[in-house]
């Protein structure tokens, strides 16, 4: 589904990604840890298409389509979702306007109708009960006055209306008390299928207790230095990020 | 290329300003008509504009609207023949809006298109028809004309056209009066409009008043006037809805006295179009029990300039007023606001808010914001706060990561820029064609 080959991504001319691979297939969830500044949210927000990052070389095929080549709302129609580390607050925009704005693009770019209002309501509706999301969305803002947990969550909720192929989870537990954690985790393995991928960018292990993982990569000075299976997560947790770089600082003197 | 020459040609070679065109032209040979007690105050008036002349921007209330290019560099006329036949006011249309029609052409009456006729408790008519009237002898320049505006005295000294509209006593209109205001002249024109509203005692209305351009007017330049009196226990809703094309140039004094118990509501919407608007509101909050709401959405573009004035005067105590206008400017236009409250000495328990907020879009755009307050009284709530920001990229790029154009998400936002006000609107019909106007104007990129 998705390939990423030797990527490098800058931001402020800064060199973050340095040569990164990925192959990510339909069905699979990866998980993406790594030490502070080793480039994990880079990654997610070069997928999603945020400007301020640059591409300098590789590139990112999704089902062999150019997605750096794509505007971020065109990869989101494609069937990419980034859920944001820091979901943002728009006083004025009503959660149930954008999330109608949003599903009747998705599905224009599909060439599909635009839903009916109560077809609309009622997968609102089904999909709150799914991801365990219970909030009072009409009549509100956009993510205002929502606490910490309450905008993760409405993010794995907007990921349930939307129903991309690949989800981005950038650190959606950071924040997040164990209950929340939990109720997150369960609207994510609601939403696994055969046909979608989920990458968890993740700082901790803790997340994927929940969310168990196929693959786990550790990123380090902006590349993929070690994956494995879920075990590879549990020795990162015993042996902290210092066994990390330690080994592969010591990797790269030899 | 060849056309701009010849402009300037033109322009070098007039070398009458308005202000001599219009000494030569009236001084001593004031429009004059039944009953004559107006001659005294129309002569008065030009005394007064004969003084002072046209504002320069040495004046702090000009310093930022600068009209001498206006009336300095174009030769206009001054009295305007026009065909109602080809009077097109589909540009003034409010989609699934059901009102009683008035239209001015030119600041004429415009009998054929108008369909506000024959409604028990609604006068309207044009004004020269209400010089008899009583309540035109008791509010007729009473309280405009106190203000330092010279194109208020040039207006009371020269108008000869306008329109009046009186709400009758304890009458509730069903459908909002829809005035619509064409421009059409085809040759370069100043024209004066004077209009009188007056809501009698326990009436309530709505007035929703469109400003257009008709296809192929020349340049005009229009210094209207409207004195407004809301009397006891009546209640008025308003709204300006300006549309005009970018040969419009305007000059609109509104000016509003409220009696007790009275409310009055201005939704005051300018949008791309007309090249230099400045409109100044004044509401005179002259008893106790008063309740005033003045509200703004200024959306500009291309080299526009639209500046809002206003007035809110407390002048006795226990009275509400609230304010609040939004900006937002595309291009380099230019957008003023400068909102001044008074609290005279009376006006104890008075609870006063004014909010200014503005999103410059252009980057070469400006706004000039200026929020007064002067208080003279000791017991009173009053606020008033202003702000200027642009687009929020965070904002942009999260509703791009959920598949909506850029687009799209600039429109959703400058929505919710103006939501504060927009969502304030009496009128959910006039609402939702505000919100499609400002959605039209927003350009791309």
């Amino acid at each position: 589904m998705l390939s990423i080959r030797n990527l490098h991504a800058s931001v402020e001319a800064k060199q973050i990604l340095k040569g990164l691979d990925l192959e990510v297939k339909a069905g699979e969830v990866h998980a993406i840890m790594g030490p502070n500044g080793s480039g994990k949210s880079t990654l997610g927000n070069v997928l999603a298409g945020r400007e301020a990052y640059e591409v300098t070389a590789g590139e990112v095929l999704l089902d062999g389509k150019d997605l750096l080549e794509l505007s971020p709302e065109d990869r989101a129609r494609e069937g990419v979702f980034l859920a944001f580390q820091y979901p943002v607050e728009i006083p004025g925009v009503s959660n149930i306007n954008f999330l109608k704005t949003a599903l009747n693009e998705v599905r224009a770019y599909k060439g599909l109708p635009p839903l009916e209002a109560k077809e609309f309501l009622n997968k609102v509706k089904e999909r709150q009960k799914l991801v365990e999301f219970d909030a009072k969305l009409a009549n509100r803002s956009l993510n205002e006055g929502f606490s910490g947990g309450e905008k993760k969550r409405n993010e794995i909720f907007q990921l349930a209306m939307l129903e991309p192929k690949l989800a981005i989870l950038d650190e959606t537990d950071s924040g997040l008390d164990i209950d929340a954690l939990r109720i997150v985790a369960r609207g994510v393995n609601q939403l696994r299928s055969k046909d979608n991928a989920f990458i968890v960018i993740t700082h901790y292990q803790r997340l994927l207790d929940y969310i168990v993982p196929d693959f786990v990569h550790v990123l380090y000075n902006g590349r993929i230095v070690r994956s494995g299976t879920k075990e590879l997560a549990l020795e990162l947790e015993e042996k902290g990020y210092d066994w990390i770089k330690e080994t592969v600082d010591a990797e790269g003197a030899v | 290329m060849l056309d701009e020459v010849a402009t300037d040609i033109m322009i070098t070679q007039v070398s009458d300003s308005l202000y001599t065109q219009l000494i030569k032209t009236y001084g001593g040979n004031l429009p004059s008509s039944e009953p004559h007690s107006l001659d005294e105050i129309r002569k008065q008036a030009f005394e007064r504009f004969k003084s002072t002349g046209f504002p320069t921007v040495k004046q702090e209330d000009w310093k930022y609207t600068n009209v001498q290019p206006l009336v300095n560099r174009q030769h206009y006329a001054l009295d305007t023949e026009t065909l109602s036949a080809a009077i097109a006011i589909d540009k003034a249309i409010i989609p699934g809006l059901d009102a009683y029609r008035v239209v001015m052409v030119d600041g004429k009456y415009n009998a054929d298109l108008s369909t506000a006729k024959d409604i028990p408790g609604l006068s309207v008519m044009p004004i020269d028809q209400a010089f008899e009237r009583l309540c035109f002898a008791k509010y007729f320049s009473e309280y405009a004309d106190k203000t330092d505006n010279p194109f208020v005295a040039l207006n009371t000294a020269l108008f000869t056209s306008g329109l009046f509209i009186e709400v009758g006593k304890n009458c509730q209109l069903q459908k909002p009066v829809h005035v619509i205001h064409v421009a059409s002249a085809s040759k370069p024109s100043f024209t004066q409009v004077r209009n009188l509203y007056v809501m009698s005692t326990f009436a309530e209305a709505e007035i929703i008043e469109s400003f257009i351009t008709n296809e192929g007017a020349a340049h005009s330049l229009n210094n209207t006037v409207s004195e407004i009196v809301v009397r006891e226990n009546a209640k008025l809703q308003h709204y300006y809805l300006q549309v005009a094309g970018s040969q419009g140039n305007y000059l609109n004094h509104t000016e509003v006295y409220q009696e007790k118990h009275s409310l009055y509501n201005n939704y005051n919407c300018s949008f791309p179009g007309a090249a230099f608007i400045r409109n100044n509101i004044n509401v005179r909050l002259g008893d106790s029990e008063v309740e005033s709401h003045l509200y703004g959405v200024t959306l500009t573009a291309d080299n526009q300039l639209v500046d809002n004035h206003t007035i809110v005067d407390h002048r006795k105590p226990h009275c509400e007023s609230y304010e609040w206008y939004k900006n937002i400017t595309q291009d380099t236009s230019t957008a003023v606001f400068n909102g001044k409250i008074f609290v005279r000495p009376d006006a104890q328990k008075t609870n006063a808010f004014q909010q200014n907020n503005n999103m410059l879009i252009g980057e070469k755009s400006a706004v000039y914001t200026k929020p007064q307050l002067e208080i003279f009284a000791d017991d009173v709530k009053c606020s008033h706060g202003c702000t200027i920001g642009q687009f929020d990229n965070e904002a942009l790029f999260y509703l791009q990561a959920r598949g909506i154009s850029e687009a799209q998400a600039r429109v959703l936002l400058v929505h919710a820029f103006a939501f504060d006000v927009t969502s304030r609107f009496a009128n959910a019909i006039v609402r939702e064609y505000v919100e499609h106007l400002v959605e039209q104007g927003l350009k791309a990129g």
